[in-house]
C-alpha cells in the first residue's frame, strides 16, 4: 500500500507553532514514522535535498545572518551549540609572570590575558595540535610546549616619565611613555614550523590592537611570557570563536477576519515598524458579501507586510478589538541564524567550521561503533 | 705542557634536547572515547552510553534514529549533569538491529551535514555575487 500524502493545507498547518497570550500549541515535531498513520515520513536523502533551503540575508566579514529552512530543531540546536562550544580556536592559556609591579595582581591580569581574541592563519591553527594537560591521578604526563602546540607571546612594557611633555599636562598618556597597555603591546615570537605558518598577515596577533590591558606609571614594569594553546568553547568560554551565535523562528502573523480604519492603525502599532501594513479596501472586496469589507471601500486594511521583522510581542492579543481576527505563530522549520564571530574566523566560515565538526563527531563514533560489531 | 685533569674521553659534545613526537593524527575532538553498551541488552533492544558527549550529538542523533521506520523507540538522557555521559535507548522492530539503526543514524547525520554544506555554500556564493561590495578588510 502506498502511503498517504497529506493534503498541502495539512502540511501547512503543522508547520505553525500557535503562539496565544498565555500558551503555546501544536510544539513537538511530527514528522516522524508511525505518528501519522499511512504516512511515511521515513528518512529520505532526496526529499531533504528538495525540501531544504538556505537563504542569506547579510554577510559581513565578522556577522551574517542566514535562514535555514527544512531542519529539525534537533539538528539547527546542534550546530548552534558546536558555534559555541566546538569549534576549536587560540587563546592564552598560561601565562609566566616574571615581573608585574602594576597595580593589577598576577591572577586578574592573568585572567583579562586569556579572554583577549587572537587571529592567526587559520590554515596554521589548523595545524596545530592539543596541548595534552598532565592528568590528574598522574597516569599521563604532559606534553612539552612545542612549535605544534604552543604559541609564545611576549608581553614587557615599563612606564617611564616623558621628558618632552609639557609642564602643565594632565592626560597621563602624555605625561609618561607606556601609561596604557593595549592589546597591540603583544609580540609574537614565531618558533619553528610556525614562520612558516604565522607570516605576513597570518601572523598571530590580538584582533582589537585597542583593548586596555592594564595602566602603568613611572617605574612600574610588566615582563610576561605568555603561552597560547588550541582549546574548545566547552572547556572556556575565551576559546569560544563567536560572540552570539543564535537562532529564532520565524513569526508567522494570520489576520483572519478584516481589521478596518482607526482598528487598522492601532492594529499597526502593536508591530515592530514595517510589518503591517495599511491598504485602501478594493471595491471588489466591498462587493462580495460575507468578506467583512462590505460597506468599506476605501477604508484602510492592515495587510501582513513583513514578518520576518516581527519580535513576536504577543500587544496585539491584548487587546479587545482584536480577539479572534488575529493568529500569532512560528514556523517550525525556518530558523533564522545570526552569528558574530570574534574575529578568529569569518563568520560564514565558521557555520561550514560547525557542519564539519558535526560530521567529525558522527565518524569517530561511528568508528568506535566496529569494535561492538566485531 | 701539562696536561689538563680533565680528559678530553670524558668531555661530552652537547645534544639537542630530544625531540618531541608530533602526534599522528589531529582530531578536532580530543581523543578517541569508546561506546558501552548497557546491561540488559538483546539484538533489538539496548542502550548505549557514549562518553563525552552532550545534548548536542544526543538530540540530533536521537532525531535521525527517529526517522527510520524501522525503529519503534529511541531516547536520548544524560543522567546526571556533573557526568559527562550520554545514554541512547534504541528499541527496535525484527528487521534490523539496534546496533544497525545506530549506525544508520549516524551515516544519515552524515549525509544530512553534505547536504547542509553543499546548499549553504551555494547560497553564500550567490549571495555575495548579488550584492557584490562584500566588505572587506
Amino acid at each position: 500500500m502506498a502511503p498517504l500524502v497529506p493534503s498541502q493545507e495539512e502540511l501547512q498547518r503543522r508547520r505553525i507553532i500557535g503562539i496565544n497570550a498565555e500558551t503555546v500549541t501544536n510544539i513537538p515535531s511530527t514528522d516522524f514514522p508511525g505518528h501519522w498513520p499511512g504516512e511515511s515520513h521515513g528518512w529520505a536523502l532526496d526529499e531533504f535535498k528538495n525540501k531544504f533551503q538556505v537563504e542569506f540575508h547579510r554577510n559581513e566579514r565578522f556577522e551574517a545572518s542566514f535562514s535555514l529552512i527544512g531542519l529539525d530543531a534537533a539538528v539547527a540546536n546542534a550546530f548552534r551549540r558546536i558555534l559555541m562550544a566546538e569549534i576549536p580556536t587560540i587563546a592564552i592559556e598560561d601565562c609566566f609572570i616574571h615581573n608585574n609591579t602594576s597595580v593589577i595582581q598576577d591572577e586578574v591580569l592573568a585572567s583579562r590575558l586569556g579572554l583577549i581574541p587572537l587571529k592567526g592563519s587559520i590554515e596554521g591553527i589548523n595545524w596545530m595540535h592539543w596541548f595534552k594537560k598532565a592528568s590528574e591521578d598522574g597516569s599521563e604526563e604532559e606534553d612539552g610546549p612545542c612549535d605544534f602546540n604552543t604559541i609564545v607571546l611576549h608581553l614587557d612594557v615599563e612606564c617611564y616619565k616623558n621628558e618632552y611633555a609639557d609642564k602643565d599636562e594632565q592626560d597621563p598618556r602624555k605625561l609618561y611613555t607606556n601609561a596604557h597597555v593595549y592589546a597591540k603591546d603583544l609580540m609574537y615570537m614565531p618558533v619553528g614550523r610556525q614562520e612558516q605558518y604565522f607570516v605576513g598577515d597570518g601572523a598571530i596577533a590580538p584582533v582589537n590592537p585597542d583593548i586596555l590591558i592594564a595602566k602603568l606609571r613611572p617605574g612600574q614594569k610588566i615582563e610576561m611570557e605568555l603561552h597560547c594553546q588550541k582549546g574548545i568553547g566547552a572547556d572556556h568560554a575565551k576559546f569560544s570563536p563567536v560572540a552570539t551565535a543564535s537562532y529564532r523562528l520565524l513569526p508567522d502573523i494570520k489576520i483572519e477576519r478584516p481589521i478596518i480604519g482607526d482598528d487598522a492603525k492601532k492594529f499597526a502599532k502593536c508591530f515592530p515598524k514595517g510589518v503591517i501594513g495599511l491598504e485602501p479596501v478594493t471595491s471588489e472586496e466591498a462587493a462580495q458579501p460575507g468578506s467583512g469589507y462590505e460597506g468599506h471601500a476605501g477604508e484602510q486594511k492592515a495587510v501582513v507586510k513583513d514578518a520576518f521583522n516581527d519580535t513576536v510581542s504577543r500587544e496585539c492579543l491584548r487587546h479587545e478589538e482584536f480577539q479572534g481576527k488575529v493568529k500569532l505563530g512560528r514556523v517550525r522549520d525556518h530558523f533564522i541564524f545570526n552569528v558574530e564571530s570574534t574575529g578568529q574566523f569569518e563568520s560564514d566560515m565558521l557555520f561550514l567550521e560547525a557542519i564539519k565538526v558535526m560530521k567529525l563527531k558522527c565518524n569517530r563514533w561511528k568508528r568506535g561503533l566496529t569494535d561492538l560489531m566485531g | 705542557m701539562p696536561e689538563s685533569v680533565h680528559s678530553q674521553d670524558m668531555d661530552q659534545s652537547m645534544v639537542d634536547a630530544e625531540q618531541a613526537v608530533e602526534p599522528q593524527s589531529n582530531d578536532p575532538i580530543l581523543e578517541e572515547r569508546q561506546i558501552v553498551v548497557l546491561p540488559g541488552a538483546t539484538e533489538t533492544a539496548a542502550s548505549f552510553q557514549f562518553e563525552g558527549e552532550g545534548h548536542t550529538m544526543g538530540n540530533a542523533l536521537r532525531y535521525a534514529i527517529m526517522k527510520n521506520p524501522a525503529v519503534e523507540f529511541c531516547g536520548y538522557t544524560i543522567p546526571h549533569p556533573s557526568d559527562p555521559k550520554m545514554n541512547v535507548r534504541i528499541q527496535t522492530n525484527d528487521t534490523t538491529t539496534a546496533l544497525e539503526a545506530l549506525e544508520k543514524g549516524f551515516d544519515d547525520l552524515m549525509d544530512l551535514c553534505d547536504v547542509v554544506t553543499e546548499k549553504f555554500t551555494a547560497a553564500r556564493d550567490q549571495f555575495n555575487a548579488e550584492s557584490g561590495n562584500r566588505m572587506e578588510a
